[in-house]
């Protein structure tokens, strides 16, 4: 159901552009109003998910890591997987971050003749994971050249590599075809395996379809349809400056590429793309484990109240001495 | 907030790469590429017939894939005569086809390609018109 869902979600995305743009002529709306309302949702949406999460407390470190703690100083320890200092998570975080180290974990279970249950480690879903991210990154930064003028250096120095192969022109990006690739692994994943595709939901497909589709139409746009990449860059730099401009004969093509980035942009805060933001919080990567040897006070805690025994002998002093048990102070 | 000093300095770093655009969109933002067509080739065509290969918004938006056909059906099919959709025929070659009328590169290919951070490769091996202003 979320499969059929969600990809007719996306048809109806890129209908809306047809009947906007080519139907209504709203090029304004759609290449000004709408892109600027998805970065301010996008920008206000992940602050404000942010701000909620940082109102949780987590008082208790979760030591659920792959790793030997720090204890006794003749137990070996794993100062990363298991950190106990700031560095350590530093490390830790970094390795989750950049490179995925959980996912690199990832086990599949198989019931096999016997029958037996087995284990066994996938490294599919970290690979195809870890392509798509950098992908993703490299290609966005490549955009990075429709937002300023000059141009930085780093920016030209990046498409030299990624069109590295020079096939055709406009060159072919190595990094176009891995990401296509990527995503369209992602999605087979959630059809072909039986267990995922029983946990997968319309929010799995729909960001799913919705990437492989500003993937698509932006892949159109450069190697087939062609569009006016110059008018283009004046829209968005019209954009940046607060001074938009909608240039006439931009092919619809560059219109649905748009929109379908804005739905993201607007999807994001509320989905589970937070996951961007959602990584550095992650209580079980980002807390070192020392739980022992420091004090972390649950903040939620009433006030108990307490007596002390220094209190209650005080309260029970006299009676104590008369019946000759012995006491701290005289 | 708890650990609130280090969830806002993310945020700040957060927010400052995304304006980063908006504030550094550089001293050329509002400049547009002109690219000028006042090679002597083109001006000695008579005022009608000065006109490209192809029409002006095929040529701006395709010139690249037609580029690529002429290499393919010079170097791999031995063509060498382009009949374009007007019917008028050309030779098919960067340098002496383009670069005879566009022989102001740089006013002309590279004031776009600056624009948009384009480096055709072409001219590692063709050579570029040679031009007297520089
Ligand atoms: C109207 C502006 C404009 C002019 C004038 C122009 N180009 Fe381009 N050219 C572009 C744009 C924009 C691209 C990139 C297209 C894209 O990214 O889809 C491009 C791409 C190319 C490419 C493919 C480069 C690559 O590595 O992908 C070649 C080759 C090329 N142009 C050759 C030329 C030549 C030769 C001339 C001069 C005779 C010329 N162009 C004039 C705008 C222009
Ligand atoms: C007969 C001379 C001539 C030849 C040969 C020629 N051009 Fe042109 N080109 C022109 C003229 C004239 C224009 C302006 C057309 C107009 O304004 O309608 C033009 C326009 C263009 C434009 C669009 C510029 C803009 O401002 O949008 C591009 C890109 C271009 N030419 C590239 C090429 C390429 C690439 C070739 C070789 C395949 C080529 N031209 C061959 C004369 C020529
Ligand atoms: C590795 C060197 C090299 C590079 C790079 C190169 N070419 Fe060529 N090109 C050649 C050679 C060699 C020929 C064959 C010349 C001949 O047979 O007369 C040729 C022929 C051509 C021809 C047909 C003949 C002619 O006189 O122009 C076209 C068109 C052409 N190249 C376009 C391009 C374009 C566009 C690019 C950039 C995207 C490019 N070439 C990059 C080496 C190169
Ligand atoms: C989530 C963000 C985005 C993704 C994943 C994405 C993806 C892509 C991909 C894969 C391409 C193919 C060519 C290439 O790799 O350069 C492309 C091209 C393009 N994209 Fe995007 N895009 C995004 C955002 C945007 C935005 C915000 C704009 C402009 C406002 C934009 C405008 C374009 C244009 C004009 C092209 C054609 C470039 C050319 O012809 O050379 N994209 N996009």
């Amino acid at each position: 159901m979320g499969i059929i869902f969600s990809f007719f979600a996306v048809i109806a995305l890129i209908v809306i552009v047809f009947i906007g743009v080519q139907g209504a002529n709203l090029h304004y709306l759609f290449g000004v109003v709408i892109p600027y309302a998805a970065f301010f949702i996008f920008l206000l949406g992940v602050i404000y998910r942010v701000l909620q999460w940082g109102r949780i407390p987590v008082p208790f470190r979760i030591p659920t890591t792959a790793g030997q703690q720090k204890s006794h100083p003749w137990i070996k320890t794993n100062p990363i997987d298991n950190p106990f200092t700031a560095t350590g998570v530093f490390i830790r975080m970094a390795f989750e971050v950049l490179l995925f180290r959980s996912l690199f974990r990832n086990t599949k279970a198989e019931l096999r003749d016997g029958p037996i249950l087995s284990y066994g480690s996938t490294k599919w879903l970290w690979l195809g994971g870890l392509a798509f991210h950098y992908t993703f990154l490299i290609i966005l930064t490549r955009h990075l050249r429709f937002f300023f003028e000059p141009i930085p250096g780093v920016i030209k120095i990046i498409e030299s590599l990624d069109g590295f192969f020079q096939v055709g022109a406009p060159v072919l990006y190595l990094t176009d075809l891995i990401f296509i690739a990527a995503v369209t692994f992602l999605f087979l994943r959630r059809v072909v395996i039986p267990q995922v595709r029983y946990i997968s939901l319309a929010q799995d497909y729909f960001p799913l379809f919705l990437i492989f589709s500003i993937g698509l139409t932006g892949v159109l746009m450069r190697y087939f349809l062609k569009t006016d990449v110059v008018g283009i860059k004046e829209l968005t730099m019209g954009l940046v400056t607060f001074k938009p401009v909608v240039p006439k004969d931009i092919n619809i093509i560059f219109y649905i590429h748009l929109f379908l980035v804005s739905t993201l942009f607007i999807y994001f805060p509320m989905s589970k793309l937070m996951h961007m933001a959602g990584v550095f919080l992650s209580p079980t990567r980002n807390l070192a484990n020392n739980n022992r040897a420091e004090m972390h006070v649950n903040p939620w805690n009433y006030p108990v109240k307490v007596h002390t025994y220094e209190e209650y002998e005080n309260d029970f002093r006299d009676k104590m001495k008369a019946a000759g048990l012995p006491v701290e102070k005289e | 907030m708890y650990n609130g000093g280090k969830i806002i300095i993310g945020l700040i770093i957060f927010v400052g790469l995304i304006a980063l655009p908006f504030v550094f969109s550089g001293k050329g933002a509002s400049a547009k590429p002109e690219p000028k067509l006042d090679t002597p080739e083109i001006l000695k065509l008579p005022e009608t017939e000065r006109k490209c290969v192809e029409s002006k918004e095929y040529m701006k938006r395709e010139h690249m894939k037609l580029l690529n056909e002429w290499r393919d059906w010079v170097v791999r099919d031995g063509l060498t005569i382009y009949t374009s959709s007007s019917g008028k025929q050309y030779t098919m070659s960067l340098q002496n086809t383009c670069m005879k009328c566009h022989s102001n590169k740089t006013k002309f290919c590279d004031e776009c390609h600056n624009y948009t951070a384009v480096k055709p490769y072409c001219w590692d091996c063709h050579i570029k018109p040679k031009e007297k202003e520089l």
